[in-house]
Parts: C-alpha cells; sequence; structure tokens
C-alpha cells in the first residue's frame, strides 16, 4: 500500500492553515462512504485489510486538520519541521513569565471566594492570547519566515495545556 | 458510486443472487436471530414456532448440551451445570468473576490464559465455548429457515463492552464457525431499526430494561456518525425484579413467610402472569393453589404500580446521571427507543415520557429491536444493497494507552476517537544495556494504571543493548471497525525489528481456539479435515470472486495489458488450485494471490478516492504562501 499524499491532498483540500470546517466534513464523508471497511465486509479479508488502513489514514487526517494546533504543527512537518518532540530552543523570556504568571492564577483559584468566575476569566484570556498567537503563525507561515511560526507553534503547545488545566480543574471543582 | 459496483462479486452469473446474512442479539437472558426478508427484517423462530432463545447451556455427563427452553427448565435442579447468564462472564478475568458473587454461582478453575473455566459435568468450559454454543445454535435455526449457508452476522454487544469483551464475543462467533460481519453496539441497533440513522442529527436516548439488567444511553446522531456519549444502568435490574415484587406480595397477602424454592417458582410465574395480563388490561385475576389452599386476587394495575414504582423510579434516576454525563438536558433529546421486554410496562412507558418529554418510540416489538437492527444492517455488509448508502460510523468508549514509569497511564488514542484508526508513539530505554521491555496495555479514563482494565502485557525482546535511551521503540496500537485493538512494538534506530501482536488478557489463545474447534468437530461428530478444506475453499473462492470482479470494472483502467495476463494467470491457478484437495495448498495459493494482488488493490483504492473527490477540481490544491 501507498499513501503517499499529505493529509490535505488526501482529501482533496488546499495546503494551508485557513480551512473551511463544512468543507472536511463534507469531503471526508464522501471518503467514509468509499473506504470503510464496511463496504468491504462481504469482501476477502485481504480487501478489508487494505480499507481498514486506508480508512485510518482518514480519520487521522481528519482529526489532525480539525485542530488548529495539529493542524499548524503538521503544516510545519511537511516543511521537515518537527515541533512534537522535546527541544532546546529558548523560548522568548517575556513569554515564560506570562506563563509562570498565568499558572499561578489557575493555582489559586481553588481557594477563592468565587471560583467558577475566576476560571472562566483566566479561560477568556489564554484563549485570547491563543487567538493572537494563530494569526500570527498564519503571517508567519504564509510569509515562509518558518522559524518565527515554529516559535509561534511551541508557544501554542502550552497554551493548549494551560487550557487542559483549565477544563480539568472545572470538572473537579464540579465534583 | 464506483466501488459499489466492484461489491458485487459474482454480478455476471447470478445478478441477483441473495446473499443470507443475519443479525444475532446475543442477550443476558434471551437471544435473537433476524434476517432480511423479501424487504423486510424480521426475527426468524425455531420449529416450535419460539423466536427468543433463553441464553442458557446445561452440560450433561454424558457429553450431551442442551440449549435454551430445554435447558433452562433445570438451572435451579442442576444450577453448577447449567450456565445463565453467561455474557455476564464474556472478557471476564477471576477477580471481576468473583466479584460477581450470586449473580455466578459456578465452580471456576483458573487457566493460563488468566481467563476463568467454568467446571462442568462435560468438562471445563470457557465462557466463550459457553456463548458460542448459543450461537451455533441460532446459525442452525438460521440456515434451516433461510435455506442455505449464511455469509455472515452483525452481532450487537453493549455499548459499554471493553475490548476484551468485544474479542471474547468475536471469539465466541469464530468457535461456532460464523463469519462476523460487524460487531455493533446494541443501542445503535435499536436505532437502525426504527432508521433513525436516516433522521435528523441530534441526541437519541435508548432504554433497554431486558430480564435481568437495564442500560440507558445517549447515543448523538451527527453527520451519520452514532456517538455513544455515555452510558449507564443497573446490571442487576430487570423484569424478574418486577416479578419478585409482586411475588413478595402475594406471600405476605397470604401470610406465607416461609415458603420452599419450588413455592416461590410457582408464585414468580404466577407474578409474571398477572405482569404481563396488566400490559393491557386494567386488572388481572389469578388463582393461587398452595397447600393451605385456593387464594383468589384481583389485582388493578394501580396496585401493581405501586409495588413496581420503586424499582422503576430507580431506572429514571440511572437515566439523569447518564444525562449529566453526556452533557445533555432531557429536552435536547429529539428521539427516545425502548428496548427489552419489560418495556411493555405501561408505568415504564409512562415514566420515561414523563421524564423525557416525549412519546418515546414502541413500535417494534422491545425484545425483537436490536436484533432487526442488526440485521438490516447485515443486510448491508452482505453487499445485499449496493445502492445503500447506509454507514454506521463508530467511535472507541475508552481510552486506550500503556503503562508507562511510576504506574501512569499514557493514553494513546483517545475515547470517542473515530475507528478504524492506527496511531503510533515512540518510546525509549530506561536503563543502559536494556534489551528487552515490558508493555502492558490498558483502557479507561484514569490516570493510574490500577484503575484503568488490564487488557494485554507482553514483552518486546532482542533489543539491540545500548545507552539509556537511545533504542527508539514505536508502539503501534490498531483499532479495527469493531472496536478491536490489536498492538505492535518495533525497536527502529538498529534497523533489528521486533514486533509482536497481542490479544486482550483473559481472551483466548488462538491455540486453545483451534484446539477447542477441534474438540468440536469431534463432538459434531463431522469430519475435521473436511470442515477445514471446504473453509479454505470457501476463501479461495471469495478472493478469486472479488478479484474476477474487479479485473472486470477497473482491470483495462488500471493496469496494463502484461500486469493483466498475469493477474488472470495467478487467478486461473488458484481456481485450479481449489478444486483438488489440498488444504495447505489452498491456503497457500491464497496467500500468494493476495499478495500478487495487491498493488492492484491499493490502486482501485486510490481510484475511487480520486472519483469521490470528482467535481473538486485539482486547482484547488494549491500551495501555501
Amino acid at each position: 500500500m501507498d499513501i503517499s499524499k499529505n493529509y490535505f491532498e488526501f482529501i482533496g483540500l488546499p495546503v494551508s492553515y485557513h480551512l473551511d470546517r463544512s468543507e472536511l466534513s463534507d469531503r471526508s464523508r464522501e471518503l467514509q462512504k468509499t473506504l470503510h471497511p464496511d463496504r468491504y465486509a462481504h469482501l476477502s479479508d485481504h480487501e478489508q485489510r487494505v480499507a481498514v488502513q486506508y480508512m485510518a489514514y482518514l480519520n487521522e487526517a481528519v482529526a489532525t486538520l480539525k485542530s488548529p494546533l495539529l493542524r499548524a504543527q503538521y503544516l510545519l512537518q511537511l516543511q521537515d519541521i518537527d515541533t512534537t518532540s522535546e527541544s532546546s530552543t529558548a523560548i522568548d523570556p517575556m513569554f515564560l513569565m506570562q506563563q509562570m504568571e498565568l499558572r499561578e492564577r489557575l493555582e489559586e483559584i481553588p481557594s477563592a471566594s468565587d471560583p467558577f468566575d475566576e476560571l472562566e476569566e483566566l479561560n477568556g484570556e489564554v484563549v485570547a492570547v491563543l487567538e493572537k498567537l494563530r494569526a500570527s503563525f498564519v503571517q508567519s507561515y504564509e510569509s515562509g519566515d518558518l522559524s518565527s511560526a515554529t516559535s509561534d507553534v511551541r508557544k501554542m503547545q502550552f497554551l493548549e495545556k494551560l487550557l487542559l488545566e483549565i477544563e480539568r480543574l472545572e470538572d473537579k471543582l464540579e465534583d | 458510486m464506483a466501488l459499489l459496483q466492484i461489491a458485487e462479486p459474482g454480478q455476471s452469473e447470478a445478478p441477483h443472487q441473495h446473499k443470507l446474512a443475519v443479525g444475532i442479539d446475543l442477550g443476558t437472558t434471551n437471544s435473537l436471530v433476524a434476517s432480511v426478508k423479501s424487504g423486510e427484517a424480521v426475527t426468524l423462530p425455531d420449529i416450535s414456532g419460539k423466536h427468543l432463545l433463553p441464553s442458557v447451556v446445561r452440560y450433561l455427563p454424558c457429553g450431551n448440551i442442551q440449549i435454551g427452553e430445554e435447558a433452562r427448565g433445570f438451572a435451579s435442579e442442576d444450577p453448577f451445570n447449567t450456565i445463565v447468564s453467561v455474557k455476564r462472564l464474556m472478557g471476564r478475568g477471576e477477580e471481576d468473576v468473583k466479584s460477581l458473587g450470586d449473580e455466578a454461582p459456578y465452580h471456576f478453575e483458573s487457566s493460563d490464559s488468566g481467563m476463568p473455566f467454568i467446571k462442568t459435568a462435560g468438562g471445563n468450559k470457557s465462557p466463550v465455548e459457553v456463548s458460542a454454543e448459543i450461537l451455533k445454535n441460532l446459525t442452525y435455526r438460521a440456515e434451516d429457515s433461510l435455506g442455505g449457508e449464511l455469509v455472515g452476522a452483525v452481532i450487537t454487544v453493549p455499548a459499554y463492552f471493553d475490548d476484551a469483551q468485544r474479542q471474547a464475543t468475536k471469539d465466541a462467533a469464530k468457535l461456532a464457525d460464523l463469519k462476523v460481519l460487524r460487531l455493533l453496539n446494541e443501542p445503535t441497533a435499536a436505532a437502525v431499526a426504527y432508521g433513525l440513522d436516516q433522521g435528523k442529527e441530534g441526541v437519541i436516548a435508548v432504554y433497554d430494561l431486558g430480564g435481568g439488567t437495564f442500560d440507558i444511553s445517549i447515543l448523538r446522531l451527527n453527520k451519520g456518525v452514532f456517538e455513544v456519549l455515555s452510558t449507564g444502568g443497573d446490571s442487576a435490574l430487570g423484569g424478574d425484579d418486577l416479578d419478585m415484587a409482586l411475588a413478595q406480595w402475594f406471600a405476605e397477602q397470604i401470610d406465607k413467610s416461609e415458603i420452599n424454592s419450588s413455592e416461590s417458582r410457582y408464585l414468580l410465574e404466577k407474578a409474571r402472569f398477572v405482569k404481563e395480563q396488566l400490559s393491557d388490561r386494567e386488572h388481572a385475576c389469578v388463582v393461587l393453589e398452595m397447600d393451605s389452599g385456593c387464594h383468589e386476587f384481583d389485582i388493578t394495575r394501580e396496585q401493581f404500580d405501586e409495588l413496581v414504582s420503586p424499582l422503576i423510579k430507580k431506572t429514571i434516576r440511572a437515566g439523569k446521571r447518564a444525562l449529566k454525563d453526556a452533557a445533555v438536558e432531557a429536552e435536547d433529546v429529539l428521539e427516545v427507543v425502548m428496548v427489552g421486554g419489560s418495556t411493555r410496562v405501561p408505568l415504564v412507558r409512562q415514566q420515561v415520557q414523563e421524564f423525557f418529554g416525549r412519546e418515546p418510540h414502541i413500535d417494534i416489538d422491545p425484545d425483537k429491536v436490536v436484533a432487526v437492527g442488526a440485521a438490516i444492517q447485515a443486510d448491508v455488509l452482505a453487499g445485499n444493497k449496493p445502492d445503500s448508502d447506509m454507514l454506521l460510523l463508530d467511535v472507541i468508549p475508552l481510552s486506550l494507552g500503556l503503562e508507562t514509569m511510576g504506574g501512569l497511564a499514557e493514553k494513546i488514542i483517545h475515547r470517542n476517537t473515530s475507528i478504524p484508526v492506527a496511531r503510533a508513539q515512540e518510546f525509549t530505554t530506561y536503563q543502559d544495556g536494556q534489551t528487552a521491555m515490558a508493555i502492558h496495555v490498558v483502557q479507561g479514563e484514569r490516570e493510574l494504571v490500577q484503575d484503568c482494565r488490564s487488557l494485554a502485557r507482553f514483552v518486546l525482546r532482542g533489543i539491540p543493548p545500548m545507552a539509556a535511551g537511545a533504542a527508539k521503540i514505536r508502539v503501534t496500537f490498531q483499532v479495527d471497525a469493531d472496536g478491536l485493538l490489536g498492538v505492535a512494538a518495533k525497536e527502529l534506530t538498529s534497523g533489528v525489528e521486533s514486533s509482536i501482536q497481542v490479544k486482550p488478557s483473559y481472551g483466548l489463545e488462538d491455540a486453545e481456539i483451534a484446539e477447542m474447534l477441534k474438540a468440536s468437530y469431534m463432538n459434531a461428530s463431522e469430519d475435521k479435515t473436511a470442515r477445514a478444506l471446504r473453509e479454505q475453499q470457501v476463501e479461495a473462492e471469495r478472493l478469486i470472486l472479488s478479484l474476477q470482479d474487479a479485473l472486470a470494472a477497473d482491470g483495462d483502467l488500471l493496469l496494463s495489458e502484461e500486469e493483466k495476463q498475469q493477474l488472470s494467470a495467478e487467478i486461473d491457478v488458484l481456481i485450479e488450485l481449489s478444486k483438488g484437495s489440498d488444504t495447505l495448498a489452498i491456503e497457500k495459493g491464497v496467500t500468494v494471490l493476495a499478495k500478487a494482488s495487491d498493488e492492484f488493490a491499493a490502486r482501485r483504492m486510490d481510484n475511487s478516492i480520486q472519483k469521490a473527490l470528482q467535481g473538486h477540481s485539482v486547482d484547488e490544491l494549491g500551495d501555501a504562501g
């Protein structure tokens, strides 16, 4: 089997950070209808195995393109830049300071008088920073400044992690 | 759609050949088999006209086996050899089985694979073997009734079944010599029976009150995908408890503080009769003939409702919890589907309707609805409906991961990921010169391994000795369309490949299955070699037909003349081989031909992707920046 196309080409979308989500779901649905192993359930095991591999590739492609962070990482991966593993690249100290402050605030929330209000406020701030980073990424990536784009993605990773922790704390507080 | 044309093997010879496929509801209390006949999905009765097969198997010392009604009669008289509710034991380890207590009052014996075997007069039996007996019985029934060999079956499983339980169900089918077209979630099957997969997108609640279990599932239909949002219920609450409540009331009324087991059975029988009467009447009369004389009762539906109301309230509370887990409100629920015989009780319907604020679907017999839905999907999967658009996409119910240092679970595939899916993650060694790595596969949402379900353990050996952290071990998880997991591990840096495929703990080893198959052939006094030969011939036939069809459809387009001739020649070789009686040679021929057609299959797949994307011009595929 040879799945040589990248996720964008496989689904039939332009290689770009900008993505029409309804188009993504429409096209992936068309492909699902063709590729799903259920279409081959009555055929030989061999054909089913091939279908499973293609369908798994499609599912992975959809999951990657749907998420803004994964999509950005994947765009850089296509340029041979790996942002998913540990790196020794220095991150701007100002950004790190900001991260530490945000984290400290998160830690103090459980003892606040109205933790849910505080949580919502923090969440809003983090999302705003993230949005700015995404815009900056698009600009750097499209103008070919891959090193800035890479640094933006690394920062996005910090913030996505923080969002997850906010969500987790919310679950905890609700229980 | 292009591929659908190839999905019709043998079209030239027999254009409208209907393939025999069934849906099987392998239930805790009762099992059923259904099939699409003249366009309509119906359950198939046994010779005496009964549709429900009690899920009971009794093993006799002489080696004979009783199944269904016949076996159920001995449940209290011969409890250790009469296996009821075997579904509760499927894919479970010794600890789980012990924790079931009275629900599984059998004598267990441990095995090497960690799967408990039940000691019976007919020998030690695994839960998989017991389930296989039920499946065999239903298969025979279907083949008799439909008049031919089945191409396969869709078997339903509860939505909350984990990988081990699904694997055990599939193993049971293998043992019963039944090809599984797909394992389907029970609530999804019920929704399909009502055609909800064709309907509006939204939240669907499936309320399933069976004989001994209660399940509530909250599903979301989104772009053809049934996603299980949450499941809840009570594995020890069902219609039997309603009977029990009424039987106890009888005992109080006739002032019998001590009742023996045969009296208790008698009262339960009468209680069930009254319950059924009250499903469509306002009151029911019953005469109880006891030692103390005859007692006559006229019970109103109101009286009955009062007795069972606490039990039904319990199910509604479970429904509330399931909604909360799914993070949806009762008014978000678009459709409510009723499953299980006990949903005939008017109070159940009334309470469910009140809770969800809408009328539940009750038109299809609630005992049969799951089997009917499974049959509809089986018909599509067997290739009988090439124009059908129906595609049930599924997600994995629980996250899959690995144990890492410190007993933490590292999730590799998160819950609610669309399946099939393959995902790889790289790990490394912890010590200098480490040549082996223990891999522990777990399933669940919790952070600590001890709180997750252990699915499999295996050791990857043969890692070349190097400094700690230098080896790169890629662990690949692959989940197929049935939600079953395969795990492979491979060492990358040195180029040395060691990989292993695992099956879940508590599952049967392939060798064990082979052994049991062998034993079952002997029991059925069937010629083992003839059976094996037939199996290989069927597999060869399937491959030949699908390739011939593919050649006819796409051969000219996708293969050079030379390639085409070569493939045709290879097909002819297998056709010749499969006329013979050399099982091994046919098996080998199948492998050879499958490999030879690999490239063709890939080209066809690529071609159909192209076709699926047609209408979207290639110009759209611009580059970034």
